[in-house]
């Protein structure tokens, strides 16, 4: 078994654990937007990522001034 | 060619252009205001890193080929950090587009420093696009066919044949990556021209008064 497998089989096997691919896409529909779960959940990510990006303290170096 | 000449040639005036326009500690700064210190501020270099990672990861598949990326262990990993790497290089790029939309980022004379932004998030979209029908599979073939519909309906399918596969190619290894790159360099130039935009707050103080400009803080 060459590196690549190795590295596929590692990372693939706990997500193949987590999620189950063997089966249609499911689709969320409202009106006419029409969109998978999938991209759902990255778009709910992101909103969680950038509100946690404004709220989140960042770690503080030394400030300078000029003056 | 005497002095005066060479203080005239084009190679003399546009050193002199560029130096004025980008000095060197502006070009390659060795700080930036405190204002900088928050995740928000983050977005930009980590999509500029998910590219390196897909140019990367793109030109040892176009070295490798379709046989290599389909057949092999290695070829699989690289397609898919290549996959992956689109992936959060738009995850990255839109919640930078909204940090900087909310906080007006076109403000202060920066509009250049958007609208680059901007356009480099539109062709991202056809060079994400374009590596669906480069992949060489049942897939591509399938996705090719479906959106050869689209442009035929939209009335650009003689400029786009989605189903000629060297065209996709072209657009996706060269044309489309070049366009990005060079958008994204104008964009970093850009960015370091005109500096970080501002929080609301410190633009209405220094509007207010313009001599605590010299009291910024740094990190």
């Amino acid at each position: 078994m060459d590196l690549g497998s190795v590295l596929a089989t590692v990372v693939a096997m706990p997500m193949a654990a987590i999620f189950d691919l063997n089966h249609h896409a499911s689709y969320v529909h409202w009106h006419f937007i029409d969109v998978s779960v999938s991209n759902v959940l990255v778009v709910v990510a992101m909103v969680v990522v950038f509100v946690a990006a404004i709220l989140a303290p960042f770690p503080h170096g030394h400030d300078r001034e000029d003056g | 060619m005497g002095a005066g000449g060479a203080e005239r040639s084009w190679t003399a005036r546009l050193r002199r252009r560029a130096v004025a326009a980008l000095p060197p500690e502006k070009l390659l700064p060795d700080r930036q205001p405190a204002y900088v210190a928050s995740w928000i501020y983050v977005f930009g270099v980590l999509s500029l890193s998910s590219l390196a990672v897909i140019i990367a990861s793109g030109c040892i598949l176009a070295l490798k080929g379709p046989g290599w990326w389909h057949f092999t262990g290695v070829g699989h990993f690289f397609n898919s950090v290549h996959l992956w790497g689109v992936e959060l290089f738009f995850f990255f790029m839109v919640v930078h587009l909204w940090g900087k939309y909310w906080m007006a980022a076109w403000r202060g004379g920066r509009a250049r420093v958007w609208v680059t932004g901007a356009v480099v998030f539109l062709v991202a979209i056809p060079c994400a696009l374009t590596g669906y029908v480069s992949q060489q599979n049942f897939d591509s073939q399938w996705i090719s066919t479906q959106a050869k519909d689209a442009m035929n309906a939209a009335g650009i399918g003689a400029f786009f044949n989605l189903l000629n596969f060297g065209q996709m190619y072209s657009y996706h290894v060269l044309l489309l990556p070049g366009a990005v790159v060079a958008l994204v360099i104008a964009h970093i130039l850009l960015v370091r021209r005109h500096g970080v935009v501002p929080p609301f707050e410190r633009s209405r103080v220094l509007a207010r008064e313009p001599s605590r400009g010299s009291g910024q803080r740094w990190r």
